[in-house]
């Protein structure tokens, strides 16, 4: 497991288990999330790599018969405790799902909803807040003559990007991605990954993907999942150079998985 | 059977039975507006019928079903979109659920004259609410809300998973989900739903002869208070709908005009529906394209 828990982060896992019911899909998995990080996590389909992503953010919650155990740290506080306000947790955490899903709502809209649920009324700096993030994901130039149109008139990529615009625009401290690359062509593939390396310098960033050139290109840390347990967590650079696991190292050589 | 030849013959007969509705259609509506939009006036839409002599109108039944539409849409969209969320978003699935969901169907399919003397017994007699607007709402309700509970619980369930995955990973409530994300999606389902169910007010005669009762009292049209017996505004007067008026006219009319009057009442009332219609879905549309900023309904 290398130096998963050594070093004690502000954000990480510790013996975090997720049931379905009787059946465990996450296995005991204790991971840190370091600052300014991009941490990726692989590993074939049902693995529960991305069933442990959802629990970030306790997306997990509205799936009845799902329950947890371990705890989920973050800035000193288990989310999974009793009286945890999700809806404040949820704004410390983004997320970005496989399938862009903009709201039925104009592309301005689309960003200024939540900040504007959040108590932000003036219409200055909601202006200022849709600017800003549809600048972090390099979406201003493509729509800013067009924010009043209907955001689903984009394009795929540019939906995506629109959907990162919105998790950013609530301003987390952690991003949530959940393949967020597999429905776009290589171009728009290209920008999302850039945009991740970007967004790093400002956050940290948890990514699920398939894409093992990706997970090369663009992260830091990589956890290989199986099963439900974690094989290996390491450096991106050794995972993908010299892993100490030989499963870790046949899925990488797309072998097996 | 070639699979080919097969495929002509199943094309051939959906065609045909297709073009067969649309002549029915046709012919029916047809058929009314040609026997009735000659006795149209103005004066037709506007006087109050007569009893024996010739030469009465409908004024006071048009508004009647006008405003018993009104009243009934006042008690089933906010009960039938509040029970079509509750159902869709909030009952957890089960047995219980089921049966709920169980209860409103058989409920939409009881037959209207059941509804009608149920009405008569329970809200007209034992609530001593009368033969009055409110007792005829009231009735229609028991079809309407079932058809609202449905048509809400699944123009909700239809909207993507992913809309309301996205709304709580912004921090949102489930209420601030349901109200600004699901359910302008859901709208313009919910809306075909409304029109619906108010086709059914226009129509409905059977129920309404024991709630709202068969005559109208002589209404004061420049009279605005609502507690007013001879107000128009009165939802406790009885009122006789234009359906009901239609099967009166025709089955005990003694008017010399009946079988015209009944004619032109028949064309009022499907022209009336058509109008509503049209009228709903524009305003629907327009609601929606200002809630999502699209330029088309989908």
């Amino acid at each position: 497991m290398g130096t998963a828990a050594a070093v004690r982060e502000s954000f990480q896992t510790e013996n975090l288990s997720i049931f379905y019911g009787t059946y465990e899909a996450v296995k005991g998995i204790s991971l840190p999330f370091a600052q300014n990080t991009v941490t990726a996590l692989i590993g074939p389909s049902g693995c529960g790599k991305s069933t442990f992503l959802r629990s970030l953010n306790r997306m997990n919650d509205d799936i009845s018969g799902s329950t947890t155990k371990g705890s989920i740290w973050i800035d000193g506080v288990d989310i999974n405790a009793p009286g945890t306000d999700v809806i404040k947790l949820r704004q410390k955490i983004g997320m970005v799902w496989q399938k862009p899903n903009p709201f039925y709502k104009s592309i301005y809209d689309n960003i200024a909803f939540g900040p504007k649920y959040h108590g932000i009324k003036n219409k200055k700096e909601l202006d200022q807040i849709v600017e800003s993030s549809l600048r972090r994901a390099a979406l201003w130039d493509e729509v800013k003559d067009r924010l009043k149109d209907s955001a689903l008139a984009l394009s795929g990529g540019q939906q995506q990007r629109l959907c990162i615009a919105r998790a950013l625009s609530v301003n987390p401290q952690i991003l949530l991605l959940d393949e967020p690359a597999s429905a776009l062509d290589p171009v728009s593939t290209g920008k999302v990954e850039e945009l991740i390396k970007e967004l790093k310098e400002e956050l940290r960033i948890v990514i699920v993907t398939h894409n093992m050139q990706q997970a090369a290109r663009i992260s830091d840390f990589t956890a290989y999942f199986y099963l439900g347990s974690l094989v290996e967590y390491d450096k991106t650079e050794k995972i993908f150079s010299n892993p100490d696991n030989q499963m870790t190292q046949e899925y990488i050589m797309g072998r097996f998985g | 059977m070639k699979p080919r030849t097969a495929d002509k013959i199943a094309t051939t007969v959906i065609v045909a039975l297709a073009l067969l509705i649309v002549a029915i259609l046709i012919g029916l509506l047809g058929y009314i507006l040609v026997r009735g939009l000659g006795h149209i006036s103005w004066d037709f839409l506007t006087s109050a019928p007569q009893k024996i002599r010739a030469g009465g109108g409908v004024g006071p039944q048009l508004f009647n079903s006008l405003f018993l539409l009104v009243l009934t849409l006042l008690i089933t969209v906010p009960l039938g979109l509040g029970a079509g969320i509750f159902m869709a978003e909030y009952a957890r699935p089960g047995r219980l659920t089921n049966f709920i969901r169980l209860i409103v169907e058989v409920l939409s399919s009881f037959p209207s004259i059941i509804v009608g003397l149920f009405g008569l017994l329970l809200i007209v007699n034992y609530f001593d609410l009368g033969f009055s607007l409110v007792s005829g709402a009231l009735a229609l309700t028991v079809f309407n809300l079932p058809l609202m509970v449905r048509i809400t619980e699944q123009a909700f369930r239809a909207v993507p998973k992913q809309q309301k995955e996205a709304g709580f990973a912004l921090g949102l409530s489930k209420w601030k989900i349901v109200t600004s994300v699901l359910l302008p999606v859901a709208l313009p389902t919910i809306i075909t739903g409304t029109i619906l169910s108010a086709g059914r007010v226009f129509g409905e005669a059977a129920a309404l002869m024991f709630t709202a009762g068969m005559s109208s009292p002589r209404l004061d049209f420049s009279n605005w208070n609502p507690l007013s017996p001879s107000s128009p505004l009165n939802p406790f007067r009885p009122a006789e709908t234009l359906a009901v008026h239609i099967w009166k006219v025709n089955s005990e009319g003694l008017a010399p005009d009946a079988a015209e009057i009944a004619a032109g009442a028949s064309a009022v009332l499907v022209i009336t529906v058509l109008i509503f219609n049209l009228a709903a879905r524009f305003f629907g549309r327009y609601i929606y394209r200002k809630l999502t900023a699209s330029k088309r309904m989908n």
